[in-house]
């Protein structure tokens, strides 16, 4: 497995190999879904829109519907504006939904199509909407796409309507699963506050088995409440990369103040977005809520020797790797490696400084280690091949690197293509960090039982 | 139910009237009465439709080139395209030494804004000279994705050079996804280059076995052509390459030295095995190793090429052999399915291959299709003289071959050749249609829409296609299988892939869950009970 990996690092320059991030448009296609009754179009080769469906597909083990404005050669040397339009047409006519969300590729955008001007001289039903955003594969990653889609829901649809700011909150969750989303939901109407969250794909990509096929499930953001949006109070954006962008284009639009968090991964970050919603809208947090963060803390503290001082490579997307990185240091564990492959502080990318926070983090624990954004798994097997580490937490890609090492492995992130039900659960909140901890601890016990003599094999451990 | 004229244009009508006039005519019922009926094929997808087809890169780095597992394949462009084409399509390969054996690489140059405006082409030697010096594969190709060939890299020129610098073999494919109308484009170009700079290129003049032959369109997808492989050698066959599933560059370079081309996807690698019959003199039969029958049939055609009776023999032996294997292990699992029906709706080959499979078990095929064929594959090749081209097919190259003036060979003479193309599949293919029954349905492109109706109205017992569509037909209480990736399964080529087959089958329509759907209370009134007569105003309960 991955032996052609060599041990020697030598510096690289040409791109990436075994790359640790996609591309822009995949993150703007799932933000759409999170749309009640929107479709999203992927202005490019028809590939693109393929390639996007099927890995989603392969994730949450749902249909993800999704259109393409099917690029030929004419189009890409004369423009896709006849392609979009055509599009345009076809998919309310056809496909019937509220809302058509249009994306770019690293095709439409090379030739430059004006999306805006398209837009306004296509035939569009009365009632129906078409939104975009500027998705160019060669900036940022998919969670770069996952920001400017959102900010497209944002600068479409939020407005002002009313004079005085309603008590409710909006709460752009980032790129987690739908099991995530319920449950940052489930915690703010525990805390009695009204919220308007969007995107929001659980009812989407975690539909139930009916019987039945509908194209755009119950789940998702109505574009009402995106509209109202423009008259909340506060909006939190969970995880800098993927929700600061809308939420501070929410503020300079309409004047709804920001406040950008960790995505909740682990008890410190989910402690924070308690304390943010209880101090913005003096909502005392229900006895309920502190149960569930008990029960955690004692989990945590009946076996913090399943923990302490384990050695952790952790990779994926920038804000659930920080949020994941906080959460095993509060476990006693050192996370040595952390690596992102979505690159910070690029032309129209997410505002997030990974290296600075995440080395922050080491350096308060006084844990020497390597953190990288813009880097790629190749690297990361090649630190681990030179410093071994007890456990690996990443997306499924690093089960290669976990079989080439024989290391334990937690799934944690997108994509999971080898394993189901993760879309369903959280990795928020209280209970999403029992959850992570309880993979955690399985991974470690099960490598601890499968390694011991049999004179060492315990029954209680 | 049945589809009619009548019940088809209630679907079409649903359309605006310039995608019903295209999609109608991709669209037949299929009536023998009628000789060779015509469809329209490889042309483009209307937008806004939801289409299953992807592109041109998919095409030539996802299928042909990606099985060559020890060459590195380098994607010159934005990351997404080498990324979603890593490991997601099963095609399986084992390297003798494991240090060449490079399918779990991802390499992308990862294009930035700034290659974008300024070229890629220094990033891209870059990397050439990184995976030369880290991988030292035996040959490195790179594929274009869409911005490569708006802003003008020339890839061509980059694999030159870096080909003089390392002194291996580096070929580029201008593969950009707007290429064509589907990845059928895409398999088109990576053929030209991979008979124009590769195969021929190995000093082997003689073939090093008494039946030598390659194995062409086969991708060894979750292991098939390690299963054909199996039976092939028993036989005696020498397989001396593969394209391109467990396929070497090694292998390939010398695939000139073959007595026989066998060609199992006809759609993505018919251009090589014509253009190995025109510069070798090696003919080529059409194969298919799915299905029983199928199997038994082409591996009978096979030894009547060679025509040899002790070959003959042997493979009837052969067939016996597996026979007496596999009958008994098919039979049960003949039990569950006999009686129904099924859509079939797959790439450019298997949409034609299953059906021999499925009718085996007792399951009818009632629609069927393929995403990116051309109109030979499902008219044969006899109507490829008709077929016109248009602005995107020019688009593609044809690489056009001469006879090799030192290795071409006629591997068996003519009048045998003429005789023999009379009763077995050489060097030709008849296209899927001429299989189907009458009243089924043929669709070509078939997109989401359609499918719904479709389904609507014949109620399929089971629907196999890819992983896009997978889950809708599945939310509606109908077993959905993979015909591209097999649900991780397989093999399900040659005779134990058809039990596999049957049993993956079998547990769709036997599994517990389906069940479960409907909650038990649904169909139960929420307060149950009765109502007791008052006798004499007294009730009983008093």
């Amino acid at each position: 497995m991955l032996d052609c990996t060599p041990k020697e690092i030598k510096e690289r320059t040409g791109g990436m190999i075994n790359p640790a991030k996609t591309c822009q448009p995949i993150g703007a296609m799932y933000a759409a879904l999170g749309i009640h009754r929107c479709l999203p179009h992927s202005h490019g080769s028809q590939g693109c829109c393929s390639y996007h469906r099927m890995h989603l597909t392969r994730h949450f083990r749902e249909p993800v519907m999704a259109t393409t404005s099917s690029f030929t050669e004419g189009a890409s040397v004369f423009g896709g504006g006849a392609n979009l339009k055509a599009a345009i047409k076809n998919v309310f006519a056809i496909y019937n939904p509220d809302v058509m969300a249009i994306h770019t590729t690293c095709l439409s955008e090379t030739i430059g199509d004006d999306i805006p001007t398209i837009i306004k001289s296509a035939e569009i039903p009365g009632g129906k909407l078409v939104i975009h955003a500027n998705t160019p594969s060669y900036q940022g990653s998919h969670i770069t796409g996952f920001s400017n889609m959102t900010k497209g829901m944002v600068s479409y649809l939020a407005e002002v309507t009313a004079d005085i700011k309603k008590e409710q909150v909006n709460i752009i969750p980032g790129f987690v699963n739908p099991g995530d989303m319920r449950e940052i939901k489930r915690i703010t109407q525990i805390m009695g506050i009204k919220y308007n969250m969007f995107p929001d794909t659980s009812g989407v990509l975690d539909s139930p088995m009916t019987g039945q096929f509908v194209i755009y499930p119950d789940g998702g953001a109505r574009v009402e409440e995106i509209r109202d949006a423009g008259n909340s109070k506060l909006t939190l954006a969970l995880g800098a990369y993927a929700s600061a962008d809308a939420a501070f284009l929410l503020e300079r639009k309409c004047r709804v103040p920001a406040r950008v968090l960790n995505t909740p991964i682990g008890i410190k970050a989910t402690d924070e977005f308690l304390n943010n919603l209880r101090q913005n809208f003096a909502a005392e947090v229900p006895r309920r809520l502190e149960e569930e963060r008990g029960q955690l803390v004692d989990v945590m503290t009946d076996t913090h020797y399943h923990f302490h001082g384990k050695k952790v490579a952790i990779f994926g997307d920038p804000d659930i790797v920080t949020g994941l990185t906080e959460f095993v240091l509060s476990l006693g564990m050192e996370p040595v490696y952390v690596l992102t492959g979505t690159p910070g502080g690029t032309i129209g990318g997410p505002r997030g400084n990974f290296e600075k926070e995440v080395g922050g983090m080491l350096a308060g624990s006084g844990i020497q280690g390597r953190v990288k954004a813009a880097g790629d798994l190749f690297e990361l097997h090649q630190w681990i091949k030179n410093g071994p580490v007890d456990l690996l937490i990443g997306n499924t890609y690093g089960k290669y690197i976990a079989r080439a090492e024989d290391i334990p492995f937690v799934r944690v992130g997108f994509p999971i293509l080898d394993r189901s039900a993760q879309t369903y659960l959280p990795v928020v909140g209280y209970r999403g960090a029992m959850r992570l901890l309880e993979m955690v601890s399985g991974a470690l016990l099960d490598r601890a039982d499968r390694d011991a003599a049999d004179e060492d094999f315990e029954l209680v451990m | 139910m049945a589809v009619n004229e009548k019940t088809l244009d209630a679907i079409l009508n649903e359309y605006p009237a310039k995608v019903k006039r295209s999609r109608k005519k991709h669209i037949l019922i299929k009536d023998s009465s009628l000789g060779r009926q015509e469809i329209e094929a490889n042309t483009r997808t209307i937008p806004g439709i939801m289409t299953n087809r992807g592109c041109a890169f998919a095409g030539c780095k996802g299928v042909v080139l990606g099985p060559l597992k020890d060459m590195v394949h380098i994607v010159h462009g934005p990351i997404g395209c080498a990324y979603y084409s890593w490991l997601t399509r099963r095609n399986k390969a084992k390297s003798e030494d494991p240090g060449k054996n490079f399918l779990s690489y991802c390499v992308s140059s990862d294009m930035q804004e700034s290659d974008i405006v300024f070229g890629g082409e220094k990033k891209l030697a870059r990397m050439i000279d990184e995976v030369v010096e880290i991988f030292k594969p035996n040959a490195i190709t790179i594929s274009a994705t869409c911005p490569v060939g708006l802003i003008g890299d020339d890839i061509q020129s980059v694999a030159r050079e870096a080909q003089k610098r390392h002194g291996l073999n580096i070929t580029a494919y201008n593969c950009e996804g707007y290429k064509g109308v589907s990845q059928s484009a895409g398999h088109h170009i990576a053929n030209n280059n991979l008979m124009e700079r590769i195969i021929g290129q190995g000093e082997m003049e003689d073939p090093p076995g008494k039946y030598t032959i390659n194995m062409l369109g086969e991708y060894n997808i979750g292991g098939d052509g390690w299963e054909v492989e199996r039976v092939l050698k028993q036989i005696g066959y020498h397989i001396q390459a593969v394209m391109t599933g467990n396929g070497s560059f090694e292998d390939l370079k010398n695939a000139h030295v073959a007595q026989l081309n066998l060609v199992q996807c006809h759609r993505s690698i018919n251009y090589i095995a014509t253009m190995l019959e025109t510069k070798y003199g090696t003919p080529w039969l059409k194969v298919n190793f799915i299905g029983v029958q199928s199997t038994i049939e082409s591996l009978r055609n096979m030894a009547q090429y060679f025509g040899d009776e002790e070959l003959i023999k042997r493979t009837e032996d052969v067939i016996a052999k597996e026979l007496a294997e596999i009958d008994p292990m098919l039979e049960p699992y003949k039990k569950i399915c006999a009686g129904k029906t099924a859509f079939c709706f797959v790439g450019g080959s298997r949409g034609h291959h299953y059906q021999g499979l499925y009718r085996e078990l007792g399951i009818e095929t009632v629609l069927a299709g393929y995403e990116f064929a051309h109109r030979d594959d499902y008219e044969g090749r006899e109507v490829l003289p008709k077929i016109k081209a248009d602005a995107d097919s020019k688009n593609i190259p044809d690489l056009h071959v001469n006879p090799d003036e030192k290795r071409y060979r006629l591997k068996i003479p003519v009048e045998r050749m003429e005789d023999l193309k009379g009763r077995i599949p050489l060097s030709n293919y008849k296209g899927m249609n001429t299989e189907m029954r009458d009243g089924s349905v043929i669709v070509d492109d078939l997109n989401h829409y359609e499918t719904e109706e479709l389904i609507r109205i014949l109620k399929p017992d089971i629907f196999s296609s890819g992983i896009k569509d997978k889950y809708i037909p599945q939310k509606m209480g109908i077993p959905s299988k993979q015909l591209h990736n097999y649900d991780y399964s397989g093999p399900y080529a040659g005779f134990r892939g058809a039990v596999n087959f049957a049993r993956d089958i079998s547990m769709s329509f036997a599994t517990p869950t389906w069940n479960f759907i409907v909650p038990p209370w649904k169909d139960r009134p929420l307060l149950a009970g009765t109502i007791d007569q008052c006798v004499n105003d007294l009730c009983a309960e008093e």
